[in-house]
C-alpha cells in the first residue's frame, strides 16, 4: 500500500542528470525524426520515469513498481531540452485514490536546469491491485 | 491559413519488436510486458504490447511534423486508453490524425487521434503548439 502521508510531499531526486546528445539521437531515431539539435516533447520520461521509480519504490512511500501501469501523461514544456542540460528532478504526489483495488497515484515532475524550470510532466501511475 | 475544424492529414507509423526493443534501450524502460511474450502472457495480457509512452512519441513525431519542429510543442497530453498489441514478426499499425481545435494568435491547440488496427489507443490525445 501507499502511505498516505506521502500525498502532496516533494520528494528530491537523488541526483543530478546530464542529457547527452546520443541519448537525444537515440530517442529521435526511434521515432524517425531527422532534427536533433533539440530533444523531441516527450524526452523527458525517460528522466521522470527513472526517478519516479527510485523516490517511489522508497520503503517510507511503498509504490510496487512491478505492478505499475502507465495511466497517462501531460508535459508542459518551457523551453526544448537540449544536450548539456543537467537536471534535478522532483516528484510530488499530488493526489491518491483506490478504485477496483488499484491504487492510482497521480505525480507531478519538475526538471530544473539550476534556477530554469524546463518541462513539468504529470503522470497518472496506477499500481494494479 | 489555419481555422478551427481544420483536419491534419493522417500520417502512419509501425510498431514492431524490434521498434519496441529500441525504444526501451533510448528510454530505459525495460519492462518486460514490452520485449517478453511469455513474461507479457503470464500477467495476462494478449501479448506483447507497445509502451504508452512510444505510442505517444510517435503521436508527437506526427504533431512536431505539422507544427516544424520539437520546439514548437508547448503542451502536449494524452491518456493510454487500450494497448497496442504487436504480435512477433508483425508490423501493426499506429495511425494519426488530429484537428484545430483552438487558434489564438501563433499558438493552435490540436485534438490527436491515435488508432491501431483500428482501436483507439490514446484517450483525450491533445497539443498546444506555436505556429
Amino acid at each position: 500500500m501507499i502511505n498516505p502521508d506521502s500525498v502532496g510531499r516533494t520528494f528530491k531526486g537523488v541526483e543530478q542528470v546530464t542529457v547527452t546528445q546520443s541519448q537525444i539521437d537515440a530517442f529521435a531515431a526511434v521515432i524517425g525524426e531527422n532534427d536533433t539539435s533539440v530533444a523531441p516533447p516527450t524526452f523527458s520520461i525517460r528522466i521522470s520515469l527513472s526517478q519516479y521509480e527510485s523516490i517511489l519504490t522508497q520503503p517510507e512511500i511503498g509504490v510496487d513498481w512491478t505492478r505499475l501501469v502507465h495511466g497517462d501523461q501531460k508535459f508542459e514544456i518551457f523551453r526544448p531540452i537540449v544536450a548539456g542540460d543537467v537536471f534535478t528532478c522532483s516528484a510530488t504526489i499530488e493526489t491518491l485514490r483506490v478504485a477496483a483495488g488499484n491504487e492510482i497515484v497521480s505525480v507531478r515532475s519538475d526538471l530544473h536546469n539550476g534556477n530554469e524550470l524546463v518541462v513539468t510532466s504529470w503522470s497518472t501511475l496506477v499500481v494494479r491491485g | 491559413m489555419i481555422e478551427v475544424g481544420m483536419a491534419l492529414p493522417e500520417k502512419v507509423f509501425y510498431i514492431d519488436r524490434t521498434l519496441l526493443k529500441a525504444y526501451a534501450d533510448a528510454s530505459g524502460d525495460q519492462n518486460p510486458i514490452h520485449q517478453n511474450e511469455v513474461f507479457a502472457l503470464s500477467v495476462g495480457l494478449p501479448n506483447v504490447i507497445s509502451h504508452g509512452m512510444l505510442t505517444m512519441a510517435l503521436a508527437g513525431k506526427y504533431v512536431t511534423q505539422w507544427a516544424g519542429g520539437s520546439a514548437n510543442v508547448r503542451e502536449f497530453s494524452a491518456r493510454f486508453i487500450k494497448p497496442v498489441i504487436v504480435p512477433a514478426g508483425e508490423k501493426v499499425d499506429l495511425t494519426v490524425v488530429a484537428t484545430v481545435t483552438e487558434v489564438d494568435g501563433n499558438t493552435v491547440k490540436l485534438d490527436i487521434t491515435a488508432t491501431s488496427a483500428g482501436v483507439k489507443v490514446l484517450g483525450m490525445a491533445k497539443a498546444v503548439v506555436v505556429k
